[in-house]
């Protein structure tokens, strides 16, 4: 008796074991809520699928569209919040596709999320199925007519797709923003050649003003300049042609455009240590006064139009196209063009939950933008402001009006090469990498 | 007891639960990785078999023979400063300080706690150029020298690594290496100082053979701790300028996780295995070999 009451007791404790560890478990695995769907019968008879939240990630350095969204929730989407509330979250701009990457590759893409830097990823991930397919639920939910087709179509372009996989949340020109006061100050025009804006950059370093604010950990708004070189120099076929395998950037004609982005840093004109300088101090520079010009996207007008970030006024700014190279195949007139870093939607973690989101900010992120930070978009506009920025009506005549536009230096390479140019970037404007150089190591990685 | 380790079922036995955890966490995700040096792709796009390609485009790749190259000379350079620092700190500790050392040795221990990323950041500051001047630019220039880039010229880049992680670790080494020191037979020491030894003489004849076996450790720890530095560059200088300052580690990182080179990836990690594998052993026979001398 004696003995049966102890494997009783054993058996009792090995099931309350097994009950704690499944409990264990399950509190464990329990953290990915977002990803949770399930499906319910609907009205109709058909099979609904629901989410408990509506995931957003994020760069850190871009807290716009984070901030678009909570507008949104609180706002046009209160009904499609309803049950699946908005939680974003953010990762560092310099981790973002790798940290990508590691999502993708375990199926665990946040409902939605700033798409990677580099275009080729996401080819490969719309080969994979794990992106939502935008053209085909826009169509289901009735609301096919929310893009601008310029955006749409410059969207394909960019992923090679005849679908559209992503939603331009940004729609961008990218030029060189000025400050009129300090240009005043030196005595300096506008520049419309090269040649013109290396003179201009020496007259403001002699009067003791930085030329030019950008950042080096970032790399990306140096190595801009070096493709927009290009571009102008060789017309705007000339990366397409590196991606064909036609040229090479080892060549002296491409070579020459790294040079002469790497003269600008041997001057000293972005400063005394352009690789420390990470996305918000170069902003900050350019909005205190600290520097004259800045190269930057349109996206930025969100930080323009914020009175307290803008310490230098918002009349205060200018702009110019990137200037012509002398004798050069490119027109001043072709824009560097982009949606900027467009959003796209996890297959993974769709639901008609995520659907009723999706319909929502097709129909109004522009708006809401556009009202809230003097944000331009690639969504149809419903409700424009009453009133807004100079600045902001002439980016939406830039766009309206320019006659072709040209993607940037990394858009056709590979993960590699990309990361290989963007961390070589600070380098080529702190002076300490040659123009040939850059190229060779970046060439090296997009063979 | 006896009895039990003689019968071999009970050994197995009871050797197995451990056996088993450790093949399954350690041995098969080795066993696995090595699989990868001899596949391309990654977890999206599907692998495919290519031989020997990954070893052959290791030994062709400049930037990879570069991230050995730096990894090489900053285990070697971190190495021989951190054990260095630290039995320079365990001779004071026990000569100098004795009494005082708690005090002392908790302070210089500090830093072993603080997180890797808050101490990048203090160095960072320490030395940044722009858009403040740091401390030492600031003293820099009140002695009349120039603004200097310091985490942004190669060279100086890897010295304040070097810096950073010896300052870190020191105490660390100090401690590990006072363990070894305290356990040398004080009626040895007393002895010889009858004999009419000094401190020197000390530390020459007695302290340093009788710590062999200590510094022995606290090289290997060294050794293979610097040659898997990651999160103290990635921190500080995240490999830059460039690739200036890119180990292995972080080399493979990139591959795999950016690039979307797994298999490439595995077999950069490959190599510092095998590195790790091959400098352990040269340490443990060279230091055996005079162990046994002395």
């Amino acid at each position: 008796m004696k003995n049966h009451i102890g494997r009783g007791r054993r058996s009792l404790a090995a099931v309350a074991f097994i009950g704690a560890s499944a409990l264990a478990l399950a509190a464990c695995s329990g953290s990915s809520d977002s990803e949770d769907s399930s499906t319910a019968a609907g009205d109709g008879g058909e099979s609904m699928t629901s989410s408990d939240e509506f995931t957003y990630t994020g760069q850190t350095s871009n807290t716009l569209i984070a901030a678009t969204l909570e507008s949104l929730e609180a706002g046009a989407c209160a009904a499609a919040a309803d049950g699946t509330p908005l939680v974003t979250d953010s990762i560092a701009a310099e981790q973002w596709d790798q940290q990508l990457q590691v999502l993708a590759a375990n199926d665990a893409l946040p409902a939605m999320q700033m798409a990677p830097g580099t275009p080729s990823l996401m080819t490969e991930w719309i080969e994979a199925g794990l992106v939502v397919n935008l053209s085909e639920v826009l169509a289901d939910l009735g609301v096919e007519g929310a893009v601008l087709p310029a955006a749409e179509a410059t969207l394909k372009q960019l992923y090679q797709s005849d679908d559209l996989y992503a939603l331009p949340t940004e729609y961008n020109i990218e030029g060189f923003w000025y400050n009129k006061a300090l240009f005043e100050d030196a005595g300096v025009d506008v520049p419309e050649t090269w040649g013109d804006f290396v003179v201009v950059a020496e007259t403001l370093q002699a009067a003791d003003i930085q030329p030019l604010s950008a950042s080096g950990t970032e790399g990306w708004p140096v190595t801009r300049l070096v493709g927009n070189y290009i571009f102008r120099s060789l017309g705007a076929d000339a990366m397409q042609k590196v991606a064909d395998g036609e040229a090479s950037l080892t060549d002296p004609e491409y070579v020459e455009g790294a040079e002469a982005v790497a003269a600008l840093g041997e001057s000293g004109f972005f400063g005394p240590a352009p690789g420390s300088i990470d996305y918000d101090t170069a902003m900050n520079q350019f909005l205190t006064g600290g520097a004259a010009m800045f190269y930057m996207g349109s996206w930025a007008l969100g930080n323009f139009n914020d009175e307290s970030q803008n310490q230098i006024g918002i009349d205060n700014i200018g702009y110019f196209p990137f200037p012509e190279v002398e004798g050069g195949a490119g027109s001043i007139d072709e824009t560097p063009a982009n949606a900027g870093v467009p959003v796209m939607f996890g297959a993974g973690a769709y639901t008609d939950d995520i659907g009723e989101w999706v319909a929502c900010i097709a129909q109004n992120y522009g708006d809401v933008a556009l009202n809230e930070a003097g944000q331009v978009t690639g969504f149809e506009i419903t409700d424009a402001p009453a009133e807004q920025s100079e600045l902001t009506t002439m980016v939406q005549d830039q766009i309206a009006n320019a006659t072709g536009s040209v993607l940037w230096f990394e858009a056709a390479f590979s993960p590699a090469a990309t990361t290989v140019s963007q961390t070589n970037g600070g380098a080529l404007a702190g002076g300490n990498l040659s123009g040939q150089e850059f190229m060779e190591l970046v060439q090296a990685q997009n063979g | 007891m006896d009895t039990v380790f003689r019968n071999r079922t009970a050994t197995v036995v009871m050797l197995l639960p451990a056996l088993a955890i450790y093949t399954v966490v350690m041995v098969i995700p080795i066993l696995w990785s090595v699989t990868y040096t001899f596949q391309a792709g990654n977890a999206i796009s599907g692998f495919e078999f290519v031989g020997f390609d990954n070893w052959i485009k290791f030994f062709g790749d400049p930037t990879a023979i570069d991230a050995l190259w730096f990894t090489v000379r900053y285990a070697l350079v971190t190495t021989v400063l951190q054990v260095a620092v630290g039995y320079g700190l365990a001779l004071v500790y026990i000569f100098f300080l004795q009494n005082k050392s708690p005090l002392v040795r908790t302070t210089i221990f500090f830093p072993v706690i603080l997180p890797t990323v808050a101490v990048a950041l203090m160095f960072s500051r320490i030395f940044e150029a722009a858009p403040t001047e740091g401390p030492v630019n600031t003293i820099l220039q009140w002695l009349g020298g120039d603004l200097t880039d310091f985490l942004g010229t190669p060279s100086y880049a890897f010295w304040v690594i070097i810096l950073m992680d010896v300052w870190r670790s020191m105490g660390f080494y100090g401690v590990l290496l006072y363990a070894g020191l305290v356990e040398i037979p004080q009626d040895m020491m007393e002895s010889a100082r009858i004999d009419g030894a000094g401190t020197w003489k000390l530390i020459r004849r007695i302290v340093l053979p009788m710590s062999l076996p200590v510094l022995l450790s606290a090289v290997i720890f060294s050794i293979n701790g610097t040659l898997k530095v990651f999160d103290s560059i990635v921190a500080l200088t995240n490999g830059g300028p460039g690739s200036a300052t890119t180990p292995l580690t972080l080399y493979m990182f990139r591959t795999s996780f950016a690039y979307g080179q797994y298999g490439y990836g595995s077999t950069v990690a490959f190599v510092l295995t095998i590195l790790c594998l091959l400098v352990t052993i040269f340490i443990f026979r060279s230091m055996r070999r005079d162990v046994t001398e002395s």
